[in-house]
């Protein structure tokens, strides 16, 4: 059963990078906005096909980019491309790390949006996979669910697990907005404030509690955050501060032997938007250290890329700080679908 | 902890000083009962630069005449310019957002709030017709920073366009 999810785990990374790969060309060849777009025009041929009027209207643009007017179900449209964020590394919509204020998916405030993420994270020496779903209404609430799989692999070697040892966890999030909105308020400085809940469940209570000596192996996080896009310099900040008693996001347990109670973390993020597909940035997120592992705040420098508004892709380098051996650098390719 | 945290500080308090100057001459509201949200003329800079980069009026007038044929094929914003008069609609947005960049135009068209009373546009179609002038925009030229700064301009009109 384990090795089942395990595989399935690699095998959507392997995926996940190979998209990323795929993108690669488009990556060198943006700024020429009729290149970058073939799966826009393909919707809007079908959109065309169904509407003679805007054909008559069209005489030679089909080669040209139009904005999404593809008939979909839950985000016909939606708001504008990367102010959804992407899908974080424990299921919220935000950064890789850190969950923004920002309401994932493309939904405006009268429409249902969806999406599913992948991401694979890989250092020397471990490898983590987290995919998952997230449906919203309204601009308003976010509910997600991901599943995250850490194979251990040298780590658990020096923990004397093994090298081919898997941690997973369960999380189920949910995410309001409270107030504001990041894109549309651009002559206040007040940010777009939301609130959140993560439920973690780990499901190798007899290594995080037993050999470990976490207290539980299942907890909720807490999270308030606050994201303002100043559009006019192109700059998305974020600041996130999280309630919580998680070792390494919960993978190792929560709580330790003389600490258990919660402690506030913070998470930092900023973003440049390079022009309407690509976004860089960097995050950076305060973890506890209750396991006696010194474990270490992590950061991260990424590229996001959306050609359109169902696909996302991101690829990212980690600083994990300490974990187990030594300081963990690892590449993060993650990939989002949206609907 | 260390400095990532102290630079963003530093980088919101020199993105506070950007904002509208001044807001000149809105125009007059002729049914009082409605009540502007947020002005219809935000001038949003003391020169001419930024114009320039449109290329100047006769640069906006190329870029209406582009994102026109744009909205009135996406589906989503083509109801609200289809039985309107275009080339007034066209003439106005140009002479809106001349002014907002602090050029040698006069806008004598409505307030947003008067010109959009009734039309029920959605937040997907104000993002839509948003949508459609970047991609206008960067077909002839104008620069990303340059583009945002105009739609940051415009964008707190939402208050006095959408209605669902």
């Amino acid at each position: 059963m384990k090795k089942t999810i395990v595989f399935s785990a690699s095998s959507r990374m392997a995926a996940a990078a190979l998209c990323l790969l795929a993108s690669a060309p488009a990556l060198a060849s943006e700024s020429n906005e009729t290149d970058a777009t073939t799966a826009d025009t393909i919707d809007r041929a079908e959109t065309l096909g169904s509407d003679a009027m805007a054909l008559a209207e069209m005489d030679e643009g089909q080669g040209q980019e139009r904005a999404d007017d593809s008939r979909r179900f839950f985000s016909p449209g939606g708001r504008l491309l990367l102010t959804g964020g992407v899908t974080q590394i424990e299921g919220a919509g935000g950064g890789g790390l850190a969950p923004w204020a920002l309401i994932g998916t493309y939904g405006t405030r009268d429409q249902f949006g969806a999406s599913a993420f992948a991401t694979g994270v890989n250092s020397e020496d471990f490898s983590l996979s987290a995919y998952g779903g997230t449906i919203a209404y309204g601009n308003r609430i976010e509910l997600s669910i991901a599943r995250q799989n850490f194979n251990l692999n040298a780590v658990g070697a020096a923990l004397g697990l093994g090298r081919t040892f898997t941690i997973s966890q369960t999380i189920v999030g949910a995410k309001v907005r409270l107030f504001g909105d990041a894109v549309l308020e651009q002559d206040s400085l007040l940010p777009q404030v939301s609130v959140g809940v993560q439920y973690k469940d780990n499901n190798q209570p007899g290594v995080v509690i037993g050999a470990l000596a976490a207290r539980d192996d299942n907890d909720f996080d807490y999270y308030v955050s606050a994201t303002k896009i100043f559009l006019s310099q192109s700059l998305l900040l974020n600041g996130t501060a999280r309630a919580t008693r998680a070792n390494q996001f919960g993978i190792l347990g929560f709580g330790g032997p003389t600490d258990n109670s919660y402690s506030v973390q913070f998470e930092g993020s900023a973003a440049l938007l390079l022009n309407r597909h690509f976004a860089i940035g960097g995050e950076y997120r305060t973890k506890p250290d209750r396991l006696g592992f010194k474990e270490e705040d992590a950061f991260d420098v990424f590229v996001a890329y959306a050609p359109v508004h169902n696909i996302t892709a991101t690829l990212a380098y980690v600083d994990l700080g300490n974990i187990a051996l030594r300081s963990q650098h690892a590449v993060y390719a993650s990939l989002q679908f949206s609907f | 902890m260390t400095i990532a945290y102290r630079i963003l500080p530093v980088i919101a308090l020199s993105i506070v000083a950007a904002p509208a100057l001044a807001v000149s001459n809105e125009p007059a509201v002729s049914d009082p009962s409605i009540v502007p949200s947020a002005p219809t003329l935000p001038v949003i800079t003391d020169d001419e630069n930024l114009l320039g980069q449109f290329g100047g009026r006769e640069g906006l007038v190329r870029i209406l005449d582009n994102v026109m044929e744009r909205w009135m094929a996406n589906p989503r914003t083509r109801p609200f310019f289809a039985n309107s008069d275009r080339d007034r609609v066209k003439r106005q947005l140009v002479d809106q957002f001349c002014v907002i960049m602090h050029g040698p135009c006069t806008y004598d068209g409505r307030t947003m709030a008067e010109v959009h009373r009734g039309m029920n546009v959605s937040e997907a179609s104000f993002y839509a017709l948003v949508e459609e002038l970047q991609i206008t925009l960067n077909q002839l030229d104008v620069p990303f920073r340059a583009q945002n700064r105009l739609i940051a301009a415009l964008a707190p009109m939402h208050r006095d366009i959408i209605d669902r």
